[in-house]
This record gives C-alpha cells, structure tokens and sequence, in this order.
C-alpha cells in the first residue's frame, strides 16, 4: 500500500469527460451481459442509467467502476482504461454506491462516513476529513443517528448513510446503484436533489434507476438500455417516447409532460377489470 | 414533531467536544487496566508455586539482572524464578498475544465474528506440520524446525479455508463452521498417522500438543518462535485501517483504494505466523482468539486500530492469568491450559453463534 502511495498521480480537476465506455463487451457466467457499448460521461451533468430488469445497467455501473473486467473493448477513467490505475488511484477519482450494503462488524453510521475519507488519509485533503464527513452526513439528513450502530438502522437510513459515504468520498466521478430502492418519497427526491448539487460542483453523476419519473426529473441525460446495448441516449424528454418505452419494456406506457416542471412523466396503462 | 428532532439537533452542534474526548477516554483506560492487567499477572503468577517467592524478591531480582541495584532470590528461588517461572511467563505472553491478534485479524478477513484460528481449523492445520517436524525428527533448521514447519503448515490452511469458505466476497457462517470441522477432522486423522509411525518418545510428545499447554517452556523455545510472533505482532496494527474498510465487504473496500488481492495475502501470512508460532511451543490452545477480541469489541466498539493492540495485549493477560489458574487450582497437579480455555470458552462460543443467528440480518 505504502509503496503504492508513491506512486499515486496527482488527481488535479476533473477533466470534462472522467468515464467512458469504448465498443465494450462483458460476460458474466458464458452469457454476454453487455454487447459493445459507447457511452461517454461528462463532467457536471447527472447521467441516468435506466431499462428493464437484467438489461444491463448494474454491469455497465460495475464494469465503470472498475469491478468487472470487460471481455473487449475499455472503461476509461481519466482518459486511460480503468485496470491501469492503481486501486489508490481510481479511489480517488471515482466513488461507487452499490447495490446491496452490508457492515460486518457494529461501526457507527458516523464511523461508516468516515470510511469514506480513506483514500485521502495522509494527503493535504485529508486535513478536511472532518468538515467533509459533517457536510456529507447534512447532505443525506443522516446526522441523527449518526452514533448509532449501522447494523442497527433501518434499510432506508443504512441506504443514506451509504450515500453519505461515497459523498464524503469527494471523487470527481460518483457512481451510483439504484440508491433510491430503499428510500421514502421524501428521500428519494432528496437523492435527486443531492446528484444535481454534486453536478453542480462539477462532478459527473451516473445513476441506475428503475423509477422513470425521477430519472426524467432530475437526469441531464438518460441511456435506455435494452438486451446489452443502449437503445437511445439523450435528454430524457427525447429519449422518453411512448413507443420507444412501450418496446423496450415491453409494456405499453403513455408519457406526458409534467405539468409544473415540463419533464417527461411515465405512466403505465392499466386496464382495470 | 419539533420536540424529537430538537434534542439530536442539540446534541450534533456541541457533539464534536465531548464526543471526541469520550472517543479517546475509553480506549486510553482501556490500554491503561489491560497493561495493569497483564504487568500485575506476570508478577502474580512469577510469585506463585510450589515453592513461593514474595513480590518483592522477584522485583528485586529484576533490577538485579538489569543492573539497577536489588539482588537475586535466595537459595533456589533464583534459579526457579528465571529457569522455570519467567520463560513459563514469557512464553504465555507470546502464545496469548499471538492468539488474540491472529483472531482479531481473522475475524477482520473473514468479516465475521466466529472466526478464530482453533475454531476453524487453522491451529490444528498448524500442529499437523509441528507435529510432523517432531515425528518424522527433521532438523533442517535446528531449533526453529517445529515453528517453520507450523508455519508453513498454517499457510497451507489458512488459505485453504478462506478460499473453500468464501464465495461471492463473503463468508457464510455455516459454510465457515463446517469448513472448521472438515478442516480439523483431516488435520486431527492426519496427526493420528504420525502417531501412527511414531516411536514412544515423539508419541508423549505429540499427545502434549492435542493438550495446549505452557509446561514445555524453556528460553531456546521462546527464542525459537519470538522472531514469527515478533514479525506478526509488528504488522498486524499496519493492517487495522484497511481491515475497517473490509468490514464494508470486498467490493465497496476496493471502490475505497485497498488492493484486496494484496490485503489478503499479506493477512494469511500473517495470521500463519502468529499461529504458527503460538501452536509450536503450545499446541492447540482455543478460543483465546475467539473470546478476547470479542470483549474488547465490546468495550472500545469494532475498529481494528484499537481492536488489533488490544486484543493482543488482552490475549497475553488472559492466558498468564488462565496459565496461573490451570497449574494452582488442582495443584500439585496441573490442568492442561487447552481444556481450561475450552471449558470456558466453549460455552462463550455457544452464546455467540446462538446471538450471532438471532441478528442475522446484522454480519453475514
């Protein structure tokens, strides 16, 4: 780890594309899961990842951030495929939400932010730890139980305090996986809220969601995946057509604009018997 | 509504003062009662026996043999002291200390609080190549033959139950427990089939190590394993922030820069050593591991840069008290220390992998 320190590059600002996809292809278990996908990543926008269950998105999140090998093609991070950087390196460019949260020993949700920090232990950001693991536990609304143990919280605040963990993280690229599951009405949009001020800061934002309305409201632009590949890419008010998600989904939808905000809203057709 | 929120709200704003110094006041006492703990049971135990020497006389005869005035014990009493007491001591110091540590990186690796080298198998893995060296009379490294050869034995399982126990970046419990029993069921028939071609001699040898006890203690044999405890004991606090970060699982400890690959081959290293060097000179001694870090979890909460030095001090008390209980208590004979750690820690085990099921949810 140490000799590794030494190497580290310096992380500098984020460039206006930290992560991209190239012609990439993943197998998982002899079945190809991703079928040669180009998707770039820019900086300061909240890029949405969404399409039916098992096409894609979680993979596509994985292989991003550096836990899946693609089987050809390259993840970039930085300009350079992601398996290049060392571990240290990419910590500290790119933070990751998984899906599923588990802590194997009863450390405080304070002490689970705080985690978070890790890469820039021994570096001059690391003298901000403190403010940054307060402003992260404000921002996602978790400092009341914040000496409680995580094993102890309910599966909505284990979620924020998760989330609160890869913002204290402080990397220029956040990657994020389906962190609304577990989360109340009020919370989710706090979630959205949270991925517009992290873009606004100039961080480049991708997030899996399965709920479409909240991709619409708050995603610059959003991917619909479909079978491995990206069926559509854009503003979600382009991508979000009738047809388009009726086929994908295979389940006829009708979408309309929001009547506040303009944004695209999805609602499924019901036939009531 | 207002009235609920406005106490945590309160209590954030003037939190970092108090919580800060509450977050080092207890780790400090704690250092401070387990140091105490383990300089009065060296003491204690030096001073107890068949043939009794005063606390004072041995303090005397410490700054005599450092050069700082007091004089040796009278008559025999000097020559029991530093010839049979002190390496007994000594040696409980390094088996206890390794033990504890060795379970608290364990439990760290595997992310799960049953872990312990005796539980699991990886004692006994350990006594099969001490076991072995001693059957077979290799020699090839004089003195430190029976230590290396636990050691090396150790590696070989430490690694093979990390790698059958695991799947997915976590261990199960039961898969864990089960491994452990497979694991100690081949190491127990394989230390029969020394036996087995053993002559006399080396059989009241080898049963010695099925025991777990400190009787054998000489000076040559604390030298003989000091140099893998000593290595292991240094390098294990290096690990206790990287550990911290396991306990979020494999996946999300990499997203935050650790190299698991690497942690993970340095830490069975390590626990082999530690292990390796408290079962050549001891034989298999339970549930220190398992029992030690557990209450120190308890008390100074579950991070390992605490939890490693503590519980390797803790272990080392633990065992000079236990070592002082299992020679006095049926004295003049001498309980085994192996069966008086399984008699208690046993239960302890029992407690916490019936908890451990209750709150799932919680760890695996």
């Amino acid at each position: 780890m140490r000799l590794r320190t030494r190497r580290t590059t310096a992380t500098g600002t984020t460039p206006d594309r930290p992560a991209a996809a190239r012609g990439l292809h993943v197998r998982l278990g002899g079945k190809e899961i991703l079928c040669g996908v180009d998707l770039d990543v820019h900086a300061g926008e909240v890029l949405g990842l969404v399409g039916p269950n098992g096409a894609g998105k979680s993979t596509l999140l994985a292989a991003l951030s550096g836990d899946l090998e693609p089987s050809s093609g390259d993840a970039l991070l930085w300009d350079r495929p992601i398996r290049d950087w060392s571990p240290l390196d990419t910590a500290r460019r790119r933070a990751v939400l998984p899906q599923a949260h588990g802590v194997s020993f009863p450390f405080t949700a304070r002490e689970v932010v705080e985690m978070g920090r890790a890469p820039w232990a021994g570096t001059d950001r690391g003298a901000h730890d403190e403010d940054r693991i307060a402003a992260a536990m404000a921002r996602s609304e978790t400092e009341t139980f914040a000496t409680r143990p995580f094993t102890s919280l309910s599966g909505g605040e284990q979620a924020r305090v998760m989330l609160a963990r890869v913002i204290a993280q402080d990397a220029g690229l956040v990657l994020l996986d389906e962190p609304t599951a577990a989360l109340d009405l009020r919370h989710q949009e706090l979630v959205g809220r949270l991925c517009r001020d992290l873009a606004a800061e100039g961080r480049a934002v991708v997030i899996v969601l399965h709920d479409l309305d909240l991709a619409a409201a708050y995603a610059d632009r959003t991917a619909l995946l479909a079978n491995g590949r990206i069926a559509s890419c854009g503003p979600p008010a382009e991508v979000f057509t009738a047809e388009r998600l009726g086929d994908v989904y295979r389940q006829a939808v009708k979408v309309e604009p929001d009547p506040d905000t303009g944004t695209p809203r999805v609602t499924p057709l019901r036939r009531i018997c | 509504m207002t009235a609920t929120a406005a106490p945590p709200a309160a209590s954030t704003t003037e939190g970092p003062g108090p919580a800060r110094r509450r977050r080092w006041a207890v780790p400090a006492l704690l250092g401070v009662g387990l140091t105490g703990l383990l300089a009065l049971g060296v003491l204690v135990s030096a001073s107890n026996g068949a043939f009794a020497i005063p606390l004072g006389d041995i303090l005397a005869s410490i700054a005599h043999k450092l050069g700082l005035g007091g004089a040796p014990v009278e008559g025999t009493g000097e020559s029991v002291l530093w010839n049979i007491r002190f390496p007994r001591v000594v040696l409980g110091v390094v088996v206890g200390a390794s033990l504890a540590c060795a379970g608290a990186l364990m439990q760290g690796m595997f992310g799960n609080p049953l872990a312990e080298p005796g539980v699991i198998g990886v004692s006994s893995g350990a006594a099969v190549g001490a076991v072995c060296a001693i059957a077979f009379g290799l020699t090839f490294a004089g003195n430190w033959t029976i230590p290396l050869c636990a050691f090396a034995a150790g590696v070989v399982t430490v690694s093979i139950v990390y790698f059958l126990s695991r799947s997915g970046g976590r261990t199960e419990v039961v898969t864990l427990v089960l491994t452990g029993v497979a694991v100690n069921g081949l190491a127990g028939a394989l230390i029969g089939v020394f036996i087995f071609y053993a002559d006399n001699d080396e059989i009241t040898a080898i049963t010695f190590w099925q025991m777990g006890s400190l009787s054998q203690a000489t000076w040559p044999k604390i030298l003989a394993v000091l140099p893998l405890a000593a290595i292991g004991l240094a390098l294990a606090p290096t690990y206790g922030r990287r550990l911290d970060l396991l306990a979020l699982g494999e996946r999300p400890a990499r997203h935050l820069g650790v190299d698991v690959e690497r942690l993970r081959l340095h830490l069975i290293v390590i626990v082999a050593l530690l292990t390796g060097a408290a079962v050549a000179v001891s034989g298999v001694i339970g549930f220190i591991g398992l029992v030690v870090p557990h209450l120190i979890r308890m008390a100074a909460g579950p991070g390992h840069r605490a939890l490693l030095p503590f519980s390797t001090i803790g272990g080392a008390a633990v065992i000079v008290w236990a070592d002082l209980a299992a020679r006095t208590v049926a004295a003049p004979a001498e309980i085994p220390l192996g069966i008086l750690t399984a008699l208690v820690g046993s239960p302890f085990f029992f407690w916490l992998l019936r908890r451990t099921r209750r709150r799932q949810g919680g760890w695996a």
